[in-house]
């Protein structure tokens, strides 16, 4: 952190910022309080850029760029809502609820929910894009949390923090496409893993009711991930 | 190592080559595979202990690729090629005509454990589509006729 | 190695070659290898023994001779004379005819049409020529000269000055300016860089960059060295597919081979310049064609693609400068180097420098492998070197750019072929697969059949390319099915552009440009499909409006 950074100014949304050249998109556009929708990101984790929600334009690229792993640069003149983008944003909230079982009456993180949260702030009322309804399963096993494939929307939220803060990489994610699933070790059912250390981080970031805490009720289940920029900052500070 | 099976120094071998460094996963994977055929649990955890992997990252790179398998296959196999060239001159009609015969789907092995059918997504042999693979010989130009009576002699013979 | 040793393995093989008076040349690519002529070879060995003509004839294995569909081919190089479909039965007539100088007329390939007459051999010049597992052949052909002629006389700045000056750009697929890829790692600061070729040649309907791995492999070495020296890297990766077992063997062969003689390894021609490479195999997965993909994947990751930039000539392989070109651009290196980026930028196009590379596939009768100058017309290829439609049928479409490309109907057969033409008529150049449709194909089963394909190829990491490929797949399905409305067509050219938009890597990008196209030039197909609108709200709303407030 003593090396020194660049600064560099931008424009974001038309209002003149600036910000280290290290730091995101995102980063910068949070810092000066304008707000970019988001999903697989969550501060303290490495980026992954998979949502799409956080796309915003660039002035000069055709392309749409995720705001929480680009860069900023020197005079780079940046929107983060347009038309466009919300048009989109609320494409891949459709597709998302369309893709797996996502039941919010019976959801016991009804309330409590990035998913249903996003919908709502993007104006969603309906989903124009038919429901697949696959049939997936539910791993119960372990004495204290539950894993619903239903609810799962693969932002790997868990599989990271497992990864980078936990250190036992006890999560990750089979097949590819729309067959893709976070799995425990081999595949196994999570109340035999012999990684795990049940230390709940997973669980705690999941943005919807895939993972939850035993025990709760429909709309019970409310999620606490302010602890991980803390564990982030004083794990950096000590090394 | 899993068992007394030579074939494990063969895929210990790999991964010495390459120093039991993590990124010879999927080099290690194709060895395991060569050697045993497909991938079962006791490779996966073999692999991942020897690699200082962790278990789910190998399932999760093992079911990323469609060349690895996690079951044995049929005693024969036979790939239809479902490139764009074969796909045009009729390679569906192929799979169909095989699927029907012997009452499997792609990607699926008789119940016998005889015959595995499966498809490839393009063998290059455009030239001589539509194309299929029987046992590693490749047939071009072939029909639904041709096909199932080479298939069901090279099967039977086994009988 | 210096200079004065690679031309005495010169000399010495064209000595070698000149002391026989008949050269019979048998196609032993995997094309014709698939209809045996391993057993043609050998039958033609034991009936030139039985004339006792070994003295005099030599039987020579070689690469892909291009037109894969009447084989096996067998060529009498001395005689200019080409052989096809040729069985073991025939050896007895063709070691016959040498002598008469007379071709046996019922298997007679006439090589003065024009499939063969209008091509431009660049990168094929040595396929079907030489024998690819020996190294010696390909240094008789001028093979690693331009490797030492760039080492020994040229600086780093000169090689990328000449390959900018050659107009070349990428031959994957998205034409990208090799010359300013390569400027681009040259300049990345990093103490180690590599420099890596994909060949995973994904495409289906694609197989020329097989044929040249599999004709002649040094060429790709000899390229990837120069770009090694040119951007400073020592180390080489080739990915190529696990489904190409031969070109792997060829390669193994071939880097041995190089090793060997000191052309690959340290100090090269008594240079500074250190430069290995390793093979690493793909397995069964198409978004590895993708640069960060593959990245991924020789780092032994799942192939799952990253948001750039960081561009891999910043941070690549294990976070180093990485340059990823891929194998016919690689192959077209030292030719260039040899002749000079100006004789090659006289070839071709203003904007789309030399030749390409094309696999000739589908609804055509002479399906192979040709090499022609860009800007050559869709019409030439099809009709005067394909040799038109078989079995009487009319033209439909022809599809280019693989599952990412689009198809061009028979209006702009006249569109002379280069990038920036066939982006104009919303297809791409992509590596070279070039399939023919006649009227019977309909145009919707074919968008369906490349979604099918990118929808299982999605890796699944962003959620456009993972749902979004999968739901117009289905929407693709109900109109085949005589299902869909037209608002369900509204709702498929919806995701079209969203999907195109907002995807993460190329796969998702171009995946609806097969459906972009063919509603482009065939809506007419789709419209016969639809059926009246039922006017009933879709069930899904009414669960929808629960879920999601």
């Amino acid at each position: 952190m003593s090396a020194p950074t660049t600064v560099v100014s931008l424009k974001i949304d038309g209002k003149d910022v600036s910000g280290r050249a290290d730091e995101t998109i995102l980063d910068v556009a949070s810092e000066n309080k304008i707000h970019i929708p988001t999903l697989c990101f969550l501060e303290g984790l490495s980026g992954w850029g998979a949502c799409r929600l956080c796309l915003v334009e660039i002035k000069g690229s055709h392309k749409l760029l995720s705001a929480c792993v680009t860069k900023v640069a020197e005079g780079m003149e940046v929107t983060t809502d347009s038309p466009r983008l919300l048009k989109y944003r609320r494409m891949v909230v459709q597709l998302l609820f369309a893709e797996r079982n996502h039941v919010c009456s019976v959801c016991v993180s009804n309330g409590h929910c990035e998913l249903q949260n996003l919908a709502q702030v993007l104006g969603i009322t309906h989903i124009d894009i038919p429901y697949r309804y696959p049939t997936l399963p539910f791993d119960a096993s372990h004495d204290l949390f539950r894993l619903d494939h239903n609810r799962c929307v693969l932002c790997t939220r868990c599989v990271r923090v497992c990864d980078e803060i936990e250190g036992a990489h006890t999560l990750d994610v089979m097949g590819r496409g729309i067959d893709c699933r976070v799995i425990i070790d081999l595949n196994e059912p999570w109340g035999s893993s012999q990684t795990c250390t049940t230390c709940g981080k997973c669980v705690r970031v999941c943005p919807t009711g895939a993972l939850t805490r035993k025990g709760t009720g429909v709309a019970e289940m409310e999620k606490d991930d302010q602890f991980l920029p803390y564990l982030t900052r004083m794990r950096g500070s000590q090394s | 190592m899993p068992s007394a099976d030579k074939r494990w120094r063969i895929v210990d071998a790999t991964m010495r080559r390459h120093g039991y460094v993590g990124n010879s996963l999927i080099e290690t994977m194709h060895t395991v595979q060569e050697s045993f055929g497909y991938l079962d649990e006791p490779a996966l955890r073999f692999v991942s202990s020897s690699l200082n992997l962790p278990l789910s990252k190998v399932y999760g790179v093992a079911t990323f690729y469609h060349h690895f398998m996690l079951k044995p296959q049929g005693e024969h196999t036979c790939v239809v090629c479902l490139g764009t060239a074969c796909y045009i001159k009729g390679a569906a009609q192929l799979l169909g005509s095989l699927e029907k015969r012997f009452g499997i789907k792609a990607g699926q092995t008789t119940g016998d454990g005889k015959l595995s059918v499966m498809t490839a997504r393009c063998l290059g042999s455009c030239g001589l589509a539509p194309a299929a693979v029987l046992d590693g010989t490749v047939m071009g130009k072939v029909g639904s006729a041709d096909l199932l009576d080479r298939v069901s002699k090279q099967v039977g013979h086994d009988r | 190695m210096t200079a004065e040793e690679l031309e005495t393995i010169a000399q010495e093989e064209r000595e070698a070659c000149g002391r026989k008076k008949h050269h019979l040349h048998v196609c032993m690519a995997a094309g014709c290898l698939s209809s045996c002529s391993d057993r043609v070879k050998d039958a033609l060995e034991a009936q030139v023994k039985a004339a006792g003509l070994e003295e005099h004839c030599q039987v020579k294995p070689v690469g892909c001779m291009g037109l894969c569909a009447a084989g096996p081919l067998v060529s009498v190089a001395d005689q200019n004379v080409m052989y096809k479909e040729v069985t073991p039965d025939d050896a007895a007539d063709i070691v016959g005819a040498l002598k008469t100088q007379q071709p046996v007329q019922r298997l007679h390939c006439r090589m003065d049409v024009p499939f063969f007459a209008r091509q431009k051999k660049i990168v094929l010049e040595n396929c079907g020529v030489i024998d690819p597992e020996r190294i010696e052949e390909y240094i008789a052909a001028g093979g690693y000269t331009a490797l030492h002629q760039a080492l020994t006389s040229m600086n780093t700045a000169e090689v990328i000055a000449e390959v900018s000056r050659s107009g070349l750009r990428g031959r994957g697929g998205a034409g990208y300016p090799t010359g300013l890829k390569w400027s681009m790692v040259a300049k990345a600061g990093g103490a180690t860089k590599y420099v890596i070729c994909n060949a995973d040649e994904g495409d289906p309907g694609a197989f020329m960059d097989r044929s040249v791995l599999e004709s002649d492999p040094h060429r790709v070495l000899e390229g990837m060295a120069i770009a090694a020296y040119a951007v400073g890297a020592s180390r080489g990766y080739i990915y190529v597919r696990a489904e190409y077992p031969l070109a792997v063997k060829r390669l193994k062969i071939a880097i041995r081979q190089a090793e060997k003689q000191g052309l690959l390894g340290h100090n090269i021609f008594g240079t500074p310049l250190s430069f290995e490479i390793d093979i690493r195999l793909g397995a069964g997965a198409y978004v590895c064609g993708e640069e960060t993909a593959l990245i991924a994947s020789i780092e032994g990751e799942r192939g799952q693609p990253r948001p750039r930039p960081p561009f891999p000539a910043e941070s690549g392989l294990w976070g180093a400068p990485t340059l990823i070109n891929n194998v016919e651009t690689f192959a077209n290196i030292p030719p260039i180097i040899r002749q000079g980026g100006q004789w090659y930028a006289a070839i071709g196009t203003e904007k789309s420098k030399g030749t390409k590379t094309f696999a000739l596939a589908g609804k055509v009768n002479n399906t192979g492998l040709i090499e022609v100058p860009m800007g050559i017309t869709l019409r030439e290829i099809i009709y005067d070197m394909g040799g038109g439609i078989p079995d009487g049928k009319k033209f439909k479409a022809v599809q280019t750019g693989g599952p990412s490309g689009g198809c061009i109907p028979e209006q702009f057969l006249d569109m002379p072929v280069d990038y920036d033409s066939l982006v104009k008529v919303g297809s791409i150049m992509g590596s070279g697969g070039m399939i023919i449709m006649d009227e019977t194909s309909s145009m919707v089963d074919v968008a369906r059949y490349f979604m099918e394909f990118c929808m299982t190829e999605s890796c699944g990491k962003c959620v456009p390319c993972r749902v979004g490929t999968v739901q117009m797949h289905d929407l693709l399905t109900k109109i085949i099915d005589r299902k869909a409305t037209v608002r369900d067509l509204a709702l498929l050219e919806e995701l079209c552009d969203m999907v195109r938009n907002t995807s993460l890597c190329g796969l998702g990008q171009n995946a609806p440009n097969a459906v972009l196209s063919t509603l482009r030039y065939f809506r007419n197909e789709y419209d016969e499909l639809l059926v009246e609108d039922d006017a009933e709200p879709a069930l899904a709303d009414a669960g929808a409006k629960e879920n999601a407030s």
